[in-house]
């Protein structure tokens, strides 16, 4: 029989926890770019698209990932696109971080005063003009802290993408456990690699917050 | 070839996506009390003056929020045996659940308890009152109160995240649609409906834990 070393498993691990940071960084990026196009539909002047963008994340804030994921996975293909583990997982994890990162920053750019977008509107600007000059530079500085910490929740949410068989670190680890039977040793590493990756952003998520409230 | 959409066929598995249904139900409303009352205890010992207390208390927090609930989840059905100990599916989930509410409470429910005006710890001390008996009367209503809304939004998170059991086979409603699927050959369908019915379920168990908190901390609740 097979032995497998410690090493052994530990660099199979982190080989496939290249895969969660390049899907966790291409979700959060483009999922960051839907967001920010959710963000002006949802608070537009035009209430269908608000409506439209209101609704999309309530549906996505309210469903399972898992389901998300299911749903892309097998309607990709309905409309004839064909899907891989791959696409599937970054087309899912991108419109589910787009949805949450849209609420966070509405939440943001309703902190902004109303006098600012009176005073901006007072001056002519048109919506995009507003946004662009004058609320989102000031929303932008306190939705710093809140998008790091967020960033958590894309890392982790990598994980339920192994069970639509997309193979990062958890799947990896499904996989050694069925070769090695040492299910405690792998899943105690799988936990400890998401931690390496998730605690730094946790803490300097909490690091900008203070900072933020010192400023102010 | 266009897809032509046959919902009719899921209707023969009714029985089985109710009993779907009826075990998230059940898995979200145990974990639910049992893990705020473990986030209670977790939030009274990380405000405790003990301060061994405190730092470990702090570290479960700190572990179980920087990693995925799939994980936690694997390793205490498929990791906890070579411990001996052993756990059925559904002990094992709601075991899962509690320990991830329970720290994510901790940290919500803590935060209520910081906002208590340092007064009115003050004034109960000066009624007499020992620290249990302040916490109790004092500081706990209000401090639930002000965070409800908080707790509301993880404990939805969690009722979500519990779709991730079907994994190790727990018959929850996400099983419940993997079956189907696997029976009919229908999974956009099914998976469509299967997402209708928790989007019902986030909507209506937020209704309920609103009336909850309005009877329960009805002076306190923050409109937020």
């Amino acid at each position: 029989m097979l032995e497998f070393t410690l090493w052994d498993i530990l660099s199979n691990l982190l080989l496939a926890a290249r895969w969660t940071v390049l899907l966790s960084l291409i979700a959060f990026v483009s999922g960051g770019v839907a967001g920010l196009l959710l963000l002006l539909a949802r608070v537009s002047p035009l209430p269908p698209l608000r409506v439209a963008a209101k609704l999309f994340i309530e549906v996505f804030q309210g469903t399972p990932l898992l389901m998300q994921l299911f749903i892309v996975f097998f309607a990709l293909p309905l409309i004839g696109i064909e899907t891989s583990a791959w696409t599937a997982a970054a087309v899912g994890l991108t419109l589910f971080t787009a949805a949450y990162l849209a609420e966070i920053w509405r939440g943001c750019v309703e902190a902004v005063p109303k006098g600012q977008w009176e005073a901006s509107a007072s001056l002519a600007m048109t919506f995009a003009e507003q946004m662009r000059h004058v609320i989102l530079p000031q929303a932008l500085r306190i939705a710093v802290p809140p998008t790091v910490g967020f960033s958590v929740q894309v890392v982790k949410g990598t994980a339920v993408t192994s069970i639509i068989g997309f193979v990062e670190v958890t799947k990896a680890g499904t996989m050694i456990t069925n070769a090695t039977f040492q299910p405690f040793l792998v899943y105690g590493l799988v936990g400890l690699i998401y931690f390496a990756l998730c605690y730094p952003l946790s803490l300097s998520a909490k690091a900008l917050e203070r900072k933020l409230n010192v400023a102010r | 070839m266009a897809y032509s959409f046959d919902f009719s066929s899921l209707l023969d598995y009714t029985p089985v996506l109710v009993d779907g249904v009826v075990t998230t139900i059940g898995l979200t409303a145990v974990s639910t009390v049992l893990g705020v009352a473990l986030g209670i205890g977790g939030a009274a010992a990380r405000t405790s003056t003990v301060k061994p207390l405190a730092v470990v208390v702090g570290a479960y927090v700190e572990l179980i929020r920087n990693t995925p609930f799939l994980v936690q989840l694997f390793f205490i059905f498929f990791g906890l045996p070579s411990l001996g100990i052993r756990l059925a599916e559904w002990q094992a989930a709601v075991l899962a659940m509690v320990v991830n509410l329970g720290a994510y409470s901790t940290e919500i429910i803590r935060a209520g308890i910081d906002a208590t005006p340092k007064g009115q710890i003050e004034a109960g001390a000066s009624l007499g009152m020992t620290g249990p008996q302040i916490f109790r009367y004092v500081v706990l209503g209000p401090a639930m109160g002000k965070i409800w809304p908080a707790l509301t939004s993880q404990i939805v998170i969690v009722m979500l995240g519990s779709s991730v059991c079907s994994q190790i086979a727990a018959e929850e409603l996400s099983f419940a649609a993997n079956f189907i699927q696997s029976r009919n050959f229908r999974p956009f369908e099914v998976y469509f409906l299967a997402t209708a019915l928790y989007l019902a379920l986030a909507v209506a168990l937020r209704w309920v834990l609103s009336l909850i908190g309005g009877r329960m901390f009805a002076k306190g609740v923050s409109r937020a």
